[in-house]
């Protein structure tokens, strides 16, 4: 007997045995269950992903002046973003390094440092330790070498910030990879080269495990049946972006990250501005900052529009949306989103403010039903049989771009399969410093 | 992505619709019972689903506001739950109607209990009157495939007399947990 699909029993004896289970679990053409429910593998995750690859945490314009602060969450990390007197960006770990408390209890404000309510220690924004009362205790002033924790290394692309908690490892930028061209893409859409996400977020509890969402952002197959209710009531011209017929491209853009690339479409119409749902007339003081700002390079930016893309494993830039996703337990999550603003580009920033209350969030009337199929997912995934998700639509007819990208036609599911090639390169690395 | 078309971009900011104009004494001729019974009925409407009968209650000049962080920022400049004028109500409706909203498909089971009605004062409106302004704490039991959630809240209302029939002009919900992450909120709150 050839045995096909291993049953659970036969996963476990893998492990067992010393071979790694997701080779097992991560096939070309499906994924198992167990991925999605099994808290060992989510605790996994967190050391192998989260606290260790660059996670999305927020943006510089969320800290724009020295001595803001705004608290941010990395994975199950309690995180205070701070920007420091000389202008740099830090993120601290709420905790107290005498008894462990949370340092900054505040929202966002802004302070050069914080008090811990339990015995008074100060922390400088940075983190380093400034004082503690009655330091007799301690044999004088200074006489400690500690500090609050920090996320071991921060960096930043085009203000979007990015934490490590691993000391080690591979930079921003190559982390980044061909995703950066896309982050690029949606910058260039301000006519100062600048966005900022100040318009606050939106945050929904979402009873998912994560990489449902993460798959769920490139997949171009869903939105006709998803969200057609609202497609059609709005009339909106989106659900034919994603059709049989639709020209655009799913990319895996290596690294886990991917894109629907809908630029086939929207320079096939050739009408700037049609990407957000209107024209060059009704939004005319953008489009001459635009000019203005990129001569006649404006017109190609104005006509592509924003990007689709989802960065690995939870910023995903859905056009005029930036989502920061977090995950919570093996099948909760957390969902923050709010409405990309361009720097130069006023005229644009409050209708995307309105666009992005009336489609994103809790009630918004994309995305609620997004997060419906996302609980469904997960209450499936919980049943006995089939214990496989399939991930084979487009797997046949998949090519590879001048670029060397592997592509698929719009509705393919070409990003989830490169979610879980480099899922699966991440879970299968040599765990350093850790047994267990 | 984007679904709503939208017709002006307006760059300056308008007054915050909560308190950014004088709040006036209560206007003459409003009864608090009937101004109870109101309330009640906008919220039987509701807990049943009746989307035709809800949408009925508003004017054309409606506000339904459900922010996050307390009493929210400037709803045009920062994000909300729910920032609806009266089209976008209608296009919340249209939506649900299809069946196809899966977030409400099936519909949420419900039932709420709004309490501490108090008339609070009256605020200027866009025709040269003044409508009547409410406070009211709800709470609402939710019922759900996912589970059953409890939602709490503080809701100010604005009421105005149309062609003799009191209508809604107004409703924002500050929401007790809106400063945590909530679950989806696809039922009218």
């Amino acid at each position: 007997m050839t045995a096909v699909v291993p049953s659970p029993s036969d996963v476990e004896v893998e492990v067992r045995e010393g071979g790694s289970r997701y080779d097992r679990l991560i096939q070309p053409a499906r994924v198992h269950g167990t991925l999605y429910t099994d808290p060992s593998i989510f605790a996994e995750e967190l050391r192998k992903i989260w606290h260790k690859t660059w996670v999305f945490v927020g943006h510089e314009s969320e800290v724009p002046q020295p001595n803001d602060y705004v608290r941010k969450q990395l994975a199950d990390q309690d995180v205070v973003m701070t920007r420091d007197k000389e202008g740099e960006v830090h993120l601290l770990i709420n905790r107290c390094a005498h008894r462990g408390l949370q340092v900054c209890d505040d929202k966002a404000g802004n302070s050069s440092s914080f008090r811990c309510p339990y015995h008074g220690w100060t922390y400088r924004n940075t983190g380093e330790l400034l004082g503690y009362p009655y330091n007799k205790g301690y044999g004088g002033k200074n006489k400690l070498e500690l500090g609050m924790g920090k996320v071991a290394r921060v960096a930043s692309y085009q203000g979007f910030v990015f934490g490590s908690l691993a000391a080690e490892g591979q930079s921003l930028e190559d982390h980044l990879g061909a995703a950066k061209g896309e982050i690029d893409r949606l910058v260039g859409l301000s006519p100062e080269g600048k966005v900022s996400l100040d318009a606050g977020w939106l945050r929904h509890k979402t009873r998912s495990n994560w990489k449902f969402l993460a798959e769920n952002e490139t997949d171009g197959y869903h939105p006709q049946f998803v969200h057609g209710s609202i497609f059609g009531v709005t009339g909106s011209p989106i659900g034919a972006l994603y059709s049989d017929n639709s020209t655009a491209v799913t990319r895996n853009l290596g690294d886990g990250h991917s894109e629907n690339d809908l630029r086939p479409e929207f320079r096939g119409f050739a009408e700037p501005m049609r990407w957000f749902g209107t024209t060059p007339e009704r939004v005319s003081n953008y489009v001459e900052a635009m000019n203005e700002a990129y001569g006649e390079d404006a017109e190609r930016r104005m006509i592509e529009g924003a990007p689709h893309v989802m960065i690995f494993p939870n910023l995903f830039i859905a056009e005029i949306q930036v989502f920061n996703i977090q995950p919570v337990a093996v099948g909760e999550c957390v969902q923050y989103a709010t409405a990309v603003q361009f720097d130069g580009g006023r005229e644009l920033n409050q209708r995307m403010v309105s666009q992005s209350i009336g489609s994103v969030g809790p009630a918004g009337m994309l995305l609620a039903d997004d997060t419906e199929m996302y609980e469904r997912n997960q209450r499936g995934v919980e049943m006995a049989d089939p214990e496989w998700l399939d991930v084979r639509r487009g797997l046949l007819r998949e090519s590879v771009d001048e670029n060397g990208f592997t592509i698929g036609s719009a509705t393919d599911e070409t990003g989830m399969r490169g979610f879980w090639n480099h899922y699966k390169s991440l879970m299968t690395a040599p765990d350093e410093g850790h047994e267990d | 992505m984007s679904v709503m078309t939208e017709k002006t971009g307006d760059a300056v900011l308008p007054p915050r619709p909560d308190n950014g104009t004088e709040l006036l004494d209560v206007p003459d001729g409003w009864e608090a019972r009937e101004v109870e019974q109101f309330l009640y009925r906008e919220a039987r409407l509701a807990d049943e689903n009746d989307y035709d009968g809800w949408e009925a209650l508003w004017t054309d000049d409606a506000i339904y506001w459900v922010p996050v962080d307390g009493e929210g920022d400037h709803p045009r400049a920062t994000v909300s739950i729910i920032f609806d004028n009266r089209n976008r109500i209608s296009t919340r409706m249209k939506q649900v109607k299809t069946g196809k909203r899966y977030a409400q498909a099936p519909p949420s089971n419900l039932r709420r209990i709004i309490g501490n009605v108090e008339l609070l004062g009256g605020r200027a409106n866009a025709e040269g009157g003044v409508d009547i302004e409410i406070g009211a704490n709800v709470l609402a039991f939710e019922s759900r495939p996912r589970g059953n959630t409890l939602w709490g809240g503080r809701t100010t209302y604005r009421l105005r007399r149309v062609d003799g029939q009191i209508r809604l002009a107004y409703k924002k919900v500050v929401l007790v947990d809106n400063e945590q992450a909530v679950p989806t909120l696809g039922f009218l709150i």
